[in-house]
C-alpha cells in the first residue's frame, strides 16, 4: 500500500501522515487516563518508551514477528501502567502529576543505563515494519474500540470519576478499580504507539521519550478537548503538523505554543471540541433535541 | 431495617455526633431534623461509608455495615442524594442516571469493546430503565442536556432519579427540597410518596421545611449538637418541649 501511495504522495507527507497516526494512538491512550477519567498523567512518554524498547529488543535480538513485538510492547507498558496505577490512586492533582513525571524519568534513566538497550546511544537498525497501511488500520481499530469503551458502562463510570468521585462511589463505582483500569488501558496504547514509533524511526534513544514528549501528548488531549475522541484526534493532527509548518521559524515554536494555549483558554476553555462525544452528538442530531 | 447503635463521630476535638441511636423500619418515611450543624449530614455520611464512626455500629438488614467502603454500601442497596448537589456536571442528564445503575449491571471491558450481545441487551435495559426514571421525575425532555444546565430544582430531582437507578431498598435524601419553590416542593412531596409506594422503599430524609417533614414523615428524629433529643410521630415532635426550645422555636 505504501509503495502504491508513494507514487502519488510525496514521502515527506506520507511520513507526516504516519506520525499523525502514531500520535493519535498515543493521545487516545492518554485521553482515557487524563481526559476521560480525570487523572492527570504527565508521564505518558514513559509508557511509550517501554513499548518502544521492548518491541525493538524483541525485533533485534529475538527476530520476533512484527505483530508479536507490537503486542508485547503494548503489554509490557500496560503492566507498568497497572503497577503505577495502584499507588497513585490515592493521590490527586499535583501529586499524581509529580509521580507520573517521576515514573517517566525513572524509565528514561533506566534505559540510559540499560546495556541491551544501547544505553545513551540507543538502538538502531530496528526493522522499519511500521507502514502507513498498518498505522491506518491500527488507528481505525483503536478509534473503534475506544468509542465502544467510552459509551459503555465502564466508560461512563470513568467520566463519572472525573466529574465527581464521591457521587460515583455512591453509585457503586469502585473508583480504585476503574482508575487502575484507565491507567492500564492508557499505558497499553502508549506502549503500542511507542512500538510503532520504534519500528518507523529506525533508531530510538532514551531522550526521545523525555518530559517534553509527555507534555506534547498532554497538549494534544487538552487542545482537542478532554475526554473527546474527535477532539483528541484533532489535537493530535494539529500538533503534529504545527511544528512542521513552524520549522522555518523554529525559534518561535514555544512562543507559538504559548500563544495557542492562551487563545484556547480564552475562547475554548474546554478544548477545541470541548466534550463533543460522537455518540452523544449523533443522538442529539437524530432526535433534534439539542438543548438551548 | 436500618439500625444505628451508639454512633459517635469526632472531627479533631469536635464531637459532631454523640451516642446516637436510631431505628428505621421497613417501608417507613423517616424524617431527620435539627438546626444547622447538628450532625445530620454527618450521620448520612456514616451510613453510606464515607466516614467510619469513631464509636458505634451501623446495621442494615441485620448486618453490620460500617467499615465498608461507600461503593460496597451502595451495592447493598443504599442510595442517596447530596445536600450540596453532586451531579456529573458535564455528562448528559441521561448519562447521570445511567451511571446510577452501575452497581446493578455487569458489563466488563472485553464484552463492552467487542459489543457482545449480552452487553447490548444490558445497555438496552439500562436505557429503558433510565428513561422510565427520568419520565417519573419529569426530566425525560431534558435527557440530552448537560446536568449542569438544569435548574436547581431539576438537579435535585435528577439526583433522586440517579439514586433510584441503583434499585435501592433504602433511600437517603439530604435536604431534597432545598432551593425549591412552593410548587416544586409540592411536586417533590408527591414524588417521594409515589416512589416509596411504587418501589417499596424505605426513606430517611433530612429536611428543614417543617411543613414537608410533618406531612410526609411517619416518624421523626431530632438532632441537636450531635445528640438525639427526641424521636416519635410528627404529633409528638411538634409538642415536645425540648424540640420546641432548641429548634422549632415558639409554637406556631
Ligand atoms: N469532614 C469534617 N471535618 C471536620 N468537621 C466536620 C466535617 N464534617 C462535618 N463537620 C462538622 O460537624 C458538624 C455537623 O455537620 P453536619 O454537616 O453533619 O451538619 P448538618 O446537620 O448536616 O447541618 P446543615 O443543616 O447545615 O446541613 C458541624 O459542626 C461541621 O462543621
Ligand atoms: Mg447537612
Amino acid at each position: 500500500m505504501d509503495a502504491f501511495l508513494m507514487q502519488y504522495i510525496d514521502p515527506y507527507y506520507l511520513r507526516i501522515l504516519v506520525l499523525i497516526g502514531i500520535n493519535i494512538i498515543l493521545a487516545l491512550g492518554l485521553n482515557i487516563t487524563t481526559g476521560v477519567t480525570g487523572q492527570l498523567s504527565m508521564g505518558h512518554a514513559g509508557f511509550m518508551s517501554l513499548g518502544a524498547y521492548t518491541s525493538a529488543i524483541l525485533s533485534l535480538q529475538f527476530a520476533a514477528p512484527f505483530w508479536a513485538a507490537l503486542l508485547c510492547g503494548a503489554l509490557v507498558a500496560a503492566f507498568f501502567g497497572f503497577l503505577i496505577g495502584i499507588p497513585t490512586l490515592r493521590l490527586e492533582g499535583d501529586y499524581l502529576a509529580m509521580v507520573t513525571i517521576g515514573f517517566a524519568e525513572i524509565v528514561r534513566v533506566f534505559f540510559l543505563n540499560f546495556e541491551p538497550g544501547g544505553k545513551a546511544v540507543g538502538l538502531s537498525g530496528i526493522p522499519q515494519n511500521t507502514t502507513f497501511g498498518i498505522v491506518l488500520l491500527l488507528v481505525i481499530i483503536v478509534i473503534f474500540f475506544n468509542a465502544r469503551l467510552l459509551k459503555s458502562r465502564l466508560g461512563r463510570s470513568m467520566y463519572a470519576i472525573r466529574e465527581n468521585e464521591i457521587a460515583a462511589e455512591a453509585c457503586g463505582v469502585n473508583i480504585t478499580r476503574i482508575k487502575v483500569l484507565a491507567f492500564t488501558i492508557g499505558a497499553f496504547l502508549g506502549g503500542l504507539g511507542g512500538a510503532l514509533y520504534a519500528h518507523y524511526m529506525f533508531f530510538i534513544r532514551p531522550q526521545d521519550f523525555a518530559f517534553m514528549q509527555s507534555i506534547e501528548l498532554l497538549n494534544m488531549v487538552i487542545l482537542g478537548g478532554m475526554g473527546s475522541i474527535p477532539g483528541t484526534i484533532l489535537g493530535a493532527i494539529i500538533l503534529t503538523i504545527a511544528p512542521e509548518l513552524l520549522r522555518i521559524v523554529a525559534e518561535y515554536r514555544l512562543l507559538f505554543y504559548g500563544a495557542l494555549l492562551v487563545l484556547l483558554m480564552i475562547f475554548r476553555p474546554n478544548g477545541l471540541l470541548g466534550d463533543v462525544r460522537i455518540y452523544d452528538l449523533r443522538k442529539r442530531w437524530m432526535n433534534k433535541e439539542v438543548g438551548a | 431495617m436500618l439500625e444505628l447503635k451508639h454512633i459517635s463521630q469526632e472531627f479533631g476535638g469536635l464531637r459532631a455526633l454523640d451516642e446516637v441511636n436510631l431505628i428505621v423500619n421497613e417501608g417507613q418515611i423517616y424524617g431527620l431534623i435539627g438546626p444547622n450543624g447538628a450532625g445530620k449530614t454527618t450521620l448520612f455520611n456514616i451510613i453510606t461509608g464515607i466516614y467510619q464512626p469513631t464509636e458505634g455500629g451501623v446495621y442494615f438488614q441485620g448486618q453490620k455495615i460500617d467499615g465498608n467502603p461507600p461503593h460496597q454500601v451502595a451495592r447493598m442497596g443504599i442510595g442517596r442524594t447530596f445536600q450540596n448537589i453532586r451531579l456529573f456536571a458535564k455528562l448528559s442528564v441521561l448519562d447521570n442516571v445511567r451511571v446510577g445503575s452501575h452497581a446493578v449491571t455487569q458489563a466488563g471491558l472485553f464484552g463492552s469493546i467487542l459489543g457482545l450481545p449480552v452487553v447490548r441487551r444490558e445497555e438496552k435495559q439500562i436505557l429503558h430503565k433510565s428513561q422510565t426514571l427520568l419520565e417519573m421525575v419529569g426530566l425525560q425532555d431534558k435527557r440530552w442536556e448537560y446536568a449542569e444546565n438544569l435548574s436547581y430544582g431539576e438537579q435535585r430531582r435528577l439526583e433522586i432519579a440517579r439514586a433510584l437507578a441503583l434499585q435501592p431498598t433504602l433511600l437517603l435524601l439530604d435536604e431534597p427540597a432545598a432551593g425549591m419553590n412552593a410548587t416544586e416542593k409540592q411536586e417533590l412531596m408527591s414524588l417521594i410518596y409515589y416512589i416509596q409506594k411504587e418501589m417499596k422503599l424505605t426513606i430517611l430524609l433530612v429536611e428543614h421545611d417543617m411543613n414537608l417533614v410533618m406531612s410526609i414523615c411517619e416518624r421523626i428524629a431530632v438532632l441537636d449538637y450531635g445528640r438525639k433529643i427526641a424521636d416519635g410521630s410528627p404529633e409528638q415532635i411538634k409538642n415536645d418541649e425540648r424540640v420546641i426550645q432548641s429548634y422549632l422555636g415558639a409554637p406556631a
